[in-house]
């Protein structure tokens, strides 16, 4: 028989040593499951709660119950019908879409320019860009709304979504997406007889396209929820967009909550449908910049 | 294919000059190679001939055509870059087609040469993949396939084999020397690697400091090296540099052994310098140069490396593979004169 030499039995000893581990190792994920959890009720519930009393008759809308007594789709006829919720639902479409693309478009140029090219007062140019972050939009919305008036844009579309076409986060993302794009694509297709513009459009934009479908999901909902201004800038109930029209349902005695979460509910399809679309090019370029050179 | 030429090439960053005169006449179809350690300005002049960088001053000619004033896309060129500079969002044939956006050809005639490409590079069955799928040389050849698809009157090579592991950068190398015989273009290639230099230039260009130490021929920078830099940069193990003085017309070596060289020229004092290259230094007890005690050896097969530690310091000597030396063991080794170089101690420069 061989004697058990030192080694083994110092490995066994280890073994026996860290079996507490993982018992430790369970209770974390068990408190991080519990974490998670309890966060993700507390995402999904006003979701719930707004769908659930969107399905509500106005009776039972300050009953605090998950579940509607009487579930009713009125409400969605009510509003659906109303030929107000459709300007509202198409103005909202028209302003968010064009500014999300407004700001794909100048925020990637003005990132990419700051970020490959070298010019004097590149530095200044964004830090005064930056520093515009700092600024809230309460501060601002006296300004635009005479610059507004003095352009005759009160109103309008273009009133509502002129100080939102170029963003300084957008263009601060966009620089620094653009730092991961190496120089050499950009020289080589300079070599190659591309002109500046064509190699920002066929070389750089595609290999941001995380950055800009990050941007173009931020801007989306930044421009879809956005409140204060539009309600500002627009005077017809034509012009409204959702949630300004939606802050209207009701009158001074009572608030139709019931319509209102009715609104919310419907007016978050597009925005799955934003997220929806733009996650895929998230999760594809994030494979992509996995490729090495 | 055309020639270049450079003439008093200077560029500066602000008040640092990194190029200090640079001139050189490449032939037409002539593989040139620059080499030289990080910080030479290899790469800057590569840049300067590309056009992606401004010449402070001087002038650069490609086919007798004056271009310091053109952008890269009118200098007739091509360049492969160190991180091949493929566009993963592009299958391979749109990479290579990249190369042929602004050429007024009609599209036959580029589905044609990039067919053609291709099948020169052997990347026909390769042509619908993506560069995520493809190995590290393959990506190469797509950016070489890129810059030949032009037919450019220079291709520009900046450290395209560095990023390839041992294997692969023998074999790319071989591939772009073939390459280079088939469609004889004009080359510049830059590469830190001195095993790269001598196995595909034509003529080497050693550059230091923006400085261009010696222009030529390996064999002749690895037999005739120009100055203790260039000595000691080509070749692996580098060469021996062994402190002599000069008694008039023999030159004693540290440790009290005389040599007969003769000079072409006399040195600026009395010390010199005497290079002896690994492989030129065999043991010798008939008559041996210097000699001194083996501390270690590096056997490689047909031959042994042996680090001999003598009055001058350490030196490497190469002994036969079947039966080397040991350690410990003293050993005389010799150098036939033809196989020493003198140097001025002073100015590094090569008196032999």
């Amino acid at each position: 028989m061989v004697a058990a030499p030192d080694v083994p039995r110092a490995s066994s000893d280890a073994l026996l040593n860290a079996q507490p581990a993982p018992k430790s190792r369970n209770m974390g994920q068990i408190i991080r499951w519990l974490v998670l959890f309890f966060g993700g009720i507390l995402m999904v519930m006003p979701i719930a709660y707004m769908i659930s009393t969107s399905l509500k008759w106005p009776h039972e809308v300050y009953n605090v119950n998950l579940i509607p007594e009487e579930p009713t789709i009125e409400n969605y006829t009510f509003v659906l019908e109303d030929g107000r919720f459709y300007w509202w639902f198409v103005n909202s479409i028209i302003i968010a879409t064009i500014t999300t693309i407004s700001n794909l478009l100048f925020d990637s140029l003005v990132g990419y320019t700051l970020c490959k090219f070298r010019f004097p007062g590149r530095t200044i140019v964004f830090i005064a860009i930056l520093s515009t972050l700092m600024i809230p939009t309460e501060m601002l919305v006296i300004p635009w709304y005479l610059m507004s008036q003095s352009f005759g844009w009160l109103d309008s579309y273009w009133g509502i979504m002129f100080p939102g076409m170029m963003t300084a986060f957008g263009t601060f993302l966009m620089k620094q997406f653009f730092e991961s794009v190496p120089d050499d694509f950009i020289e080589a297709a300079r070599i190659d007889g591309l002109n500046e513009l064509q190699i920002w459009w066929t070389v750089a934009m595609p290999l941001v396209k995380p950055a800009l479908a990050a941007l173009a999901i931020f801007v989306f909902l930044g421009n879809w929820t956005a409140f204060l201004w539009p309600l500002i800038v627009t005077n017809s109930v034509d012009m409204y967009t959702i949630p300004v029209g939606l802050s209207g349902f009701g009158d001074e005695a009572d608030v139709a909550w019931e319509l209102i979460m009715t609104g919310a509910a419907i007016s978050t399809i597009p925005t799955l449908v934003v997220f929806l679309i733009f996650q895929r090019f998230i999760i594809r370029g994030v494979v992509m910049a996995g490729l090495k050179g | 294919m055309a020639n270049l030429a450079l003439r008093s090439l200077t560029k500066s960053y602000g008040s640092t000059e990194v190029l200090h005169g640079i001139s050189l006449d490449v032939s037409d179809g002539e593989f040139v190679v620059f080499v030289g350690p990080s910080g030479c300005g290899k790469s800057t002049t590569l840049r300067l001939i590309a056009g992606l960088e401004e010449t402070t001053s001087g002038i650069i000619e490609i086919g007798d055509r004056e271009v310091n004033n053109l952008e890269p896309k009118e200098r007739d060129i091509a360049m492969v870059f160190q991180n091949y500079a493929i566009y993963p969002h592009m299958s391979v044939k749109k990479n290579i087609a990249f190369g042929l956006r602004s050429s007024k050809m009609p599209k036959a005639d580029k589905e044609k040469r990039i067919q053609e490409v291709a099948g020169i590079l052997d990347m026909t069955e390769l042509l619908d993949r993506k560069p995520s799928q493809l190995s590290g040389g393959q990506r190469q050849r797509v950016a070489i396939g890129r810059a030949m698809v032009r037919d450019p009157a220079v291709f520009l090579f900046d450290e395209p084999l560095s990023n390839l592991d041992a294997q692969l950068r023998t074999q790319m190398r071989l591939e772009i020397k073939r390459l280079h015989q088939r469609v004889g273009s004009t080359i510049i290639f830059v590469t830190h690697d001195q095993v790269e230099a001598m196995t595909m230039a034509d003529r080497i260009v050693i550059m230091k400091d923006g400085h261009i130490q010696q222009v030529g021929t390996p064999s002749e920078v690895y037999h005739k090296p120009a100055n203790t830099f260039v000595a000691r940069f080509i070749g692996a193990p580098s060469m021996n540099l062994l402190p002599a003085s000069m008694s008039g017309e023999m030159i004693c070596l540290t440790g009290g052994r005389q040599v007969e060289v003769t000079l072409k020229e006399l040195p600026s004092g009395k010390d010199v310098l005497v290079g002896v290259r690994p492989d030129d230094l065999l043991p010798d007890d008939v008559n041996p140069v210097i000699s001194g005690k083996v501390t270690v050896l590096e056997p490689l097969g047909p031959e042994t490396l042996i680090y001999v530690e003598t009055a001058s310091g350490e030196i490497i000597a190469e002994a036969d593979g079947r039966s080397p030396p040991r350690v410990g063991d003293t050993v005389n080794l010799g150098a036939g004169p033809e196989h020493l170089h003198v140097f001025d101690a002073k100015t590094g420069e090569a008196l032999t």
